[in-house]
C-alpha cells in the first residue's frame, strides 16, 4: 500500500527521470526555433547582413568547410591519442603492480580535471614555440606526404598543434574506458594464455584484446565526441580559415565549429547569432550520432558478454 | 604459438644431436618471442610516461608563471579602471562570478539529479528507465559550447536577443552538471546494500521513507563525493559562460541582472588581449601583464578545481569505514 506520500515521491523522482528526456528535447527545440531565421534566410541574405559571413555563399556552403575541420582535428586527436590510450589502460590494468593501479588510474584521471581553458593557455604560450622544429622537421621530410606539405607555418598555430592538445585532452576518457573493459577480461583465460607458455604480450593479444574489442571502439567514438565539442583550446592555438584543406602544418586553413561559435558569438547581431546557431546544430546531431553509437556499442556488450 | 613438427609414436629418440636440435629451436622461436614481448612492454611503459609529460608540463608552467602574481591583492580586486600595462588588476570579481554561478547550477541539477538517480535505482523498470538512462549517457557527451547555445536560445525567448546574466549561464552549466551527478548518485545508491532495504521495508516502513532515511543517509558520504567532482568539472567550463554571461572587468554579485566575469572567460579574456605595447618610458608598463594576469587565474582556477577534487576524496575516506557494509 503506499500512501499519498509515497505516490508524490515517486511521481517526484518519475519525473526528474522524464525532466532529463525533456531537457534534451528542448536542447534541439530551442536550437532549431533560433536558427530559423538563419535557415530560412532567402539567399544573398546572410552575406548582406553579416559582416563575417563570406560573400556570396548559402548557409550549408559555410558551415561545409567548418563542419571539415571540426572532423579533421578530432580525427587526428584520435589517431594520436588511441595507441597512446590503449597502451595506458594496458599499463594500469596488466602492467603495472596490482597495488598502484587505483593511484595510477588517479594520475591518469587528474588530466581530465584541468580545466580546457588552461589547455588552451598552456598550448598557446608554452607548447606552440616548442613545436616549430618538430612541425619544420616533419615538412622537410615528410612534405611529399600532402598532409605535411611544408612550408610549416611559423609560429605553428596549425591545426596539427591543436589536435596535439586535443589528444591530450580526450586521452583520460579513452583510457578509462579501455581499462574498464581490460579488467573485465576473463582470468581463466589469461591464466590459459599463460599455462599454455605465451608471453605476457601474447596473453594480451590472445585474451585481452579481442575481449576488449568493442570497448576500445567504443572508448574511441567517445573521446571522438568529446574532441568534436572541444572549444577552447581551439580557440586559443588555431590561426582560423574557412577552406577544405588538408594542410596540416598551415596557418588559415580549417577552422571548427565550436571555436567558431565562441569566437563571432560575443560580437554577433541577431542573424549573425541565428547563423551561429545553426552551426552549432550541426554540431549536435554530430556529436548526438556519435555518443549514441558509442553508447550503443557499449550496452551491446553488457548485454551479450558472458564473463560475468 | 609454437608449432613442433609431430614426433612419430614410440620411444622418443633421444640422441644429444637431436636435443641440441630441438633446444635450438625452441630457444630461436623464443628469442622473437621474448623479444617481441620486451619491445611490447616497453611501449606500454612509454605510453604511460608519455601521458605523464603534458600533466608534469601543464602543472609545473601554470604553477612557475602564475605564482608571480598570484598574491592577495591579485585576489581582493577587480578589473575596474586598469588598462594597458598597469601593474594592477585583479580576479575578485571573476571568482565571486564563479562561486555564485556554479553555486547556481548546482542548486539547479543537484535535486534533479538525485532525484533521476533515486528513479533508476528505486522505482525505474521498462521503457523509460532504459531510456533515460541511455539518454543521461548520451547527455554527457553533449559538447559544453552548444550547452551555452541552448540556454541562450531558452532566455532569449523570453528576455529577447542580446542576453546576458547570470542565471543563464547557470543553466547551461546545469546541463552539463545534471548527467554527471546523475551518473555518480546512482553508482552510489546502488552500492546501498539491499538488505538494508528490506530490512527497513520488513519494520512497515513505507518504501519513500526507506529511500529518504535508509537509502539516501548510508550513500550520503558517496553522493557529496560525487557533488563535488560534478562542481569540479563544470566550475573549468569556459566557452557557454562566455556565450552566455558575456564579459565585464567590474564586480557584479547580482546573477539576475547583467553581466559577470568568470574565472575561466577572465582567463581567455587575459590571453585573448595579448601583448601590450609599451611606448611612454616614464609610466609604469609591463608588456606581458595581461599574460601573467592569465597565468595566475589560472593557477588560481586549478587550485580550486584541486581543492574540491581532494575534499571529494577526503569524504569518501572520512565516511567510508561506516558505508563500507
Amino acid at each position: 500500500m503506499e500512501g499519498f506520500a509515497g505516490r508524490a515521491f515517486r511521481w517526484t523522482a518519475t519525473g526528474a527521470g522524464a525532466l532529463i528526456l525533456a531537457v534534451l528535447a528542448a536542447v534541439a527545440v530551442f536550437l532549431i526555433i533560433r536558427a530559423w531565421p538563419a535557415m530560412s534566410a532567402r539567399s544573398g541574405e546572410l552575406s548582406e547582413k553579416i559582416n563575417w559571413f563570406p560573400e556570396g555563399q548559402s548557409l550549408l556552403q559555410f558551415i561545409g568547410p567548418l563542419v571539415w575541420g571540426t572532423l579533421l582535428a578530432a580525427a587526428i586527436a584520435l589517431i594520436i591519442s588511441m595507441p597512446l590510450s590503449v597502451g595506458i589502460a594496458l599499463f594500469i590494468s596488466h602492467y603495472a603492480p596490482r597495488r598502484l593501479a587505483n593511484t595510477l588510474g588517479y594520475v591518469i584521471d587528474l588530466l581530465a580535471a584541468i580545466p580546457s581553458v588552461v589547455y588552451g593557455l598552456w598550448g598557446g604560450l608554452w607548447l606552440i614555440p616548442k613545436l616549430q622544429p618538430a612541425w619544420a622537421w616533419l615538412a622537410d621530410n615528410f612534405g611529399w606526404f600532402p598532409p605535411f606539405a611544408g612550408p610549416a607555418s611559423d609560429p605553428p598555430r596549425v591545426i596539427l598543434s591543436v589536435s596535439l592538445v586535443l589528444a591530450v585532452m580526450i586521452l583520460p576518457i579513452i583510457t578509462a574506458v579501455c581499462r574498464e573493459v581490460f579488467l573485465q577480461a576473463p582470468v581463466l583465460h589469461e591464466e590459459a594464455a599463460l599455462a599454455l607458455g605465451a608471453t605476457r604480450w601474447e596473453m594480451v593479444r590472445m585474451a585481452v584484446l579481442p575481449f576488449g574489442r568493442p570497448g576500445i571502439i567504443s572508448a574511441a567514438m567517445l573521446g571522438l565526441g568529446r574532441a568534436l565539442g572541444e572549444t577552447m583550446a581551439v580557440l586559443m592555438i588555431l590561426s582560423p580559415g574557412a577552406l577544405y584543406s588538408l594542410a596540416l602544418l598551415k596557418v588559415g586553413q580549417q577552422q571548427t565549429i565550436a571555436a567558431n561559435i565562441a569566437l563571432q558569438f560575443p560580437e554577433a547581431d541577431p542573424l549573425g547569432v541565428s547563423t551561429l546557431i545553426a552551426t552549432g546544430l550541426a554540431l549536435f546531431v554530430i556529436t548526438l550520432v556519435v555518443n549514441m553509437a558509442a553508447r550503443a556499442i557499449v550496452a551491446r556488450r553488457k548485454d551479450f558478454s558472458g564473463a560475468n | 604459438m609454437t608449432t613442433l613438427t609431430p614426433t612419430p609414436a614410440g620411444p622418443p629418440d633421444l640422441t644429444p644431436d637431436s636435443t641440441a636440435d630441438t633446444r635450438a629451436l625452441l630457444a630461436g622461436m623464443d628469442t622473437r618471442r621474448r623479444v617481441t614481448d620486451k619491445v611490447m612492454t616497453g611501449l606500454v611503459v612509454a605510453s604511460f610516461v608519455i601521458a605523464l609529460i603534458p600533466l608534469i608540463s601543464v602543472s609545473w608552467t601554470v604553477l612557475s608563471n602564475g605564482l608571480d602574481r598570484f598574491n592577495l591583492n591579485f585576489l581582493s580586486v577587480s578589473m575596474r579602471g586598469v588598462f594597458g600595462g598597469m601593474d594592477a588588476g585583479g580576479i575578485y570579481h571573476a571568482i565571486m562570478g564563479t562561486l555564485e554561478i556554479t553555486a547556481l547550477a548546482a542548486l539547479i541539477s543537484v535535486p534533479i539529479g538525485l532525484l533521476a538517480a533515486i528513479y533508476l535505482v528505486e522505482y525505474g523498470r521498462g521503457a523509460l528507465a532504459h531510456t533515460v538512462t541511455f539518454f543521461v549517457d548520451v547527455m554527457t557527451g553533449i559538447p559544453s559550447v552548444v550547452a551555452g547555445l541552448f540556454a541562450y536560445a531558452l532566455f532569449a525567448v523570453v528576455f529577447g536577443p542580446g542576453v546576458r546574466f547570470g542565471v543563464v549561464g547557470a543553466v547551461a552549466l546545469s546541463v552539463l552538471m545534471i548527467p554527471v551527478v546523475v551518473r555518480s548518485c546512482e553508482e552510489m545508491l546502488r552500492l546501498v546494500p539491499n538488505e538494508l532495504r528490506e530490512a527497513a521495508l520488513a519494520l512497515g516502513v513505507p518504501k519513500w521513507l526507506t529511500v529518504v532515511k535508509v537509502v539516501l543517509r548510508t550513500a550520503i558520504a558517496g553522493i557529496g563525493t560525487g557533488i563535488m567532482l560534478a562542481v569540479a568539472r563544470v566550475i573549468g567550463e569556459t566557452a557557454p559562460l562566455l556565450i552566455t554571461v558575456g564579459v565585464i572587468d567590474s564586480i557584479n554579485f547580482n546573477v539576475f541582472d547583467g553581466r559577470m566575469m568568470t574565472l575561466p572567460v577572465y582567463v581567455y579574456r587575459q590571453y585573448s588581449q595579448g601583448l601590450v605595447p609599451c611606448n611612454d618610458p616614464a609610466a609604469i608598463c609591463i608588456p606581458t601583464i595581461n599574460y601573467d594576469r592569465a597565468w595566475a587565474a589560472a593557477l588560481t582556477l586549478i587550485l580550486i578545481v584541486m581543492l574540491l577534487n581532494l575534499a571529494a576524496r577526503l569524504l569518501t575516506r572520512v565516511f567510508a569505514p561506516k558505508t563500507a557494509r
